[in-house]
């Protein structure tokens, strides 16, 4: 493992002024993507051609004296469920093999117009669900610490490819935690922005009402600048939001006496593992010390933020994957022979058990007779944890909790009992139900030298405080 | 409280178009019920009288004059990864008797 790429602001500032180049770097990124495969498995296609051609580019614009942008010739790997031109996207399931993205996404588009190089499509559970990359149809991504446990999910190859050094940032999707919880899991920063801050256009949809991108990198910095690049309207994207003013680099010292942090007293409740719960308390202590106010806060129906979400992100789930018919792209039977047929054995064959599973809970609470009871009830308690965040949100600047009960677990332990493994999201989901930002911090490492993580919070489109605050503790956090 | 059978998981697959194997239909029968039975905590909270949320961020519907807008999709790229095709048209199966 070598985390030692430097600052995405340096790398970038070396590749303009000739000290290192595009070239370089790619090369660098795409020797490690190589060596790491067998062992840890965190990514699933190589773009190497792509990505040499798009880093001589931006190394004959520098020589030309243009300047490529903020992330001039730096690598990077994207989830598979994004769509890059001309490669097979796949969400790492087996029903898009051979699926070419005709287009692309629109947070690529904004990365690549800055100079990044995607080298790589990271593993993920199979269309995003799940916490473990276990649902993978290319199989487990290993944690990088210990390759008998998980890297975590459902962007778990993104994540253990930057804990793994391979590339200096990479880019998930968080529905339910996806983001957070393998960053957590592999020890590195993993962020959640508001919902709707960055576009979706060319992202393989999971819950269209929940889904968010968000970098995952080795230091608050460098997220901040990715968000910064990928963030804003899109016209691709009617569900997009503005910008920040003042966007979300430069980021200034923040004074912790003026800061309130409410920790969720909830979260302290659901089998939270004693090594986590000590780790957060000493961290409370050492912000406490620097002058903030810190106290716990009672969010009550966050407690029933996991079963809500478990209703409407199937729900959404059996909707989105309706376009996975067989018909107009990706995995199709040729047995059948009927347009019925056609739908029901290339859905059948060609979906893992976990999106049935999720088409079949999503396909349950919508069906008439049960709607009032699961998907309008889980909607109104959506509302229920949206007023409660927004009433903490007007006394405490910050929200504070674990970002999972446990360390990474063993690789097989959740595999065979789905809703043990929808366990794992109890402390993400409700960030995703109130459509706020929210990122996980690497907290130190416990007794077994497996990474802990912190999740802090903000209001919705409070993204520049939320990585303001995340930078004190990750300062707070380096002198031990 | 709802109770999955057999019947209801076929149904639901059906609904779905997503055919099982026999395994499958056995395993979710099982799985589904403890999901289900995890679901019905929801109900312990009131919540009469309150609306509620389809989406997070308060945007409205956004109206534009119906121009066509060129984003560099061409057609015959889109078509590429139909599994089924004749003469850049979608061929599908029988649907009718």
């Amino acid at each position: 493992m070598q985390q030692d790429w430097p600052t995405l602001k340096e790398l970038a500032t070396a590749v303009k002024n000739g000290s290192s180049s595009a070239i370089d770097l790619t090369h660098r990124a795409l020797e490690r993507v190589e060596r790491q495969q067998k062992k840890y498995n965190a990514t699933i296609l190589t773009l190497k051609e792509a990505a040499l051609k798009r880093a001589e580019a931006i190394d004959r614009a520098i020589a030309e004296g243009k300047d490529p942008g903020v992330l001039a010739g730096i690598p990077f790997i994207a989830k598979d469920n994004f769509l890059i031109l001309n490669s097979e996207t796949r969400a790492a399931s087996n029903i898009l093999s051979g699926f070419i993205a005709p287009y692309q996404a629109s947070a690529i588009n904004a990365l690549e117009r800055a100079g990044a190089v995607c080298v790589a499509k990271a593993n993920m559970d199979a269309f995003a669900h799940g916490a473990s990359t276990e649902n993978s149809d290319f199989g487990v991504t290993k944690n990088p610490y210990d390759t008998s446990r998980v890297a975590g999910g459902s962007s778990g190859g993104s994540a253990a490819s930057v804990a793994l050094g391979l590339v200096p940032f990479a880019l998930g999707t968080d529905t339910g935690g996806s983001i957070r919880q393998p960053a957590a899991f592999c020890g590195v920063v993993g962020l959640k922005p508001t919902y709707g801050l960055v576009s979706r256009n060319g992202v393989i949809a999971m819950g269209s009402s929940l889904d968010c991108i968000g970098p995952i990198t080795s230091r608050v910095e460098d997220a901040a600048l990715v968000l910064d690049v990928m963030s804003g309207r899109d016209e691709l994207d009617s569900t997009t939001i503005e910008k920040d003013k003042l966007g979300y680099t430069n980021l200034e010292k923040l004074k912790l006496d003026k800061v309130k942090i409410g920790v969720i007293s909830e979260y302290f409740e659901q089998g939270l593992d004693d090594e986590v719960k000590a780790k957060l308390l000493k961290l409370l202590k050492k912000l406490e010390a620097g002058g903030a106010k810190v106290s716990n806060v009672s969010l009550p129906s966050t407690k029933l933020a996991l079963a809500c979400y478990y209703i409407i992100a199937p729900a959404e789930v059996s909707s989105n994957l309706s376009r996975y018919d067989g018909i107009r792209y990706g995995y199709s039977d040729r047995d059948a022979n009927d347009l019925e047929q056609t739908y029901l054995n290339s859905r059948g064959k060609g979906f893992g058990k976990e999106a049935k599973r999720r088409i079949i809970i999503g396909t349950f609470v919508l069906s008439s007779g049960y709607y009032d009871a699961y998907y309008k009830k889980a909607m109104t308690v959506r509302t229920k944890i949206i007023n409660e965040f927004d009433a903490a949100f007007k006394d405490y600047d910050y929200l504070i909790g674990p970002v999972a009960p446990t360390t990474a677990f063993k690789i097989g332990e959740k595999s065979k009992d789905p809703l043990q493994m929808y366990l794992a999201d109890v402390m993400t989901v409700a960030a995703n139900l109130a459509g706020i930002p929210s990122i996980s911090l690497p907290n130190g490492l416990d007794e077994k030298g497996l990474p802990i993580g912190v999740q802090l919070m903000a209001g919705r489109q409070n993204d520049r405080n939320l990585l303001l605050m995340a930078k004190m503790i990750e300062e707070v956090n380096s002198h031990a | 409280m709802a109770r999955l059978s057999k019947d209801d998981v076929l149904r639901l697959a059906h609904l779905a178009r997503i055919e099982l194997s026999n395994d499958e239909i056995e395993e979710f029968l099982i799985e589904l019920n403890e999901v289900l039975a995890y679901f019905q905590q929801l109900q312990s909270l009131d919540t009469k009288g309150i609306i509620e949320t389809n989406q997070v961020n308060g945007l409205t519907n956004v109206m534009r004059d119906d121009q066509l807008i060129d984003y560099g999709y061409a057609p015959r790229v889109l078509l590429k990864n139909l599994p089924l095709k004749m003469d850049d048209q979608i061929q599908v199966k029988r649907m009718v008797e």
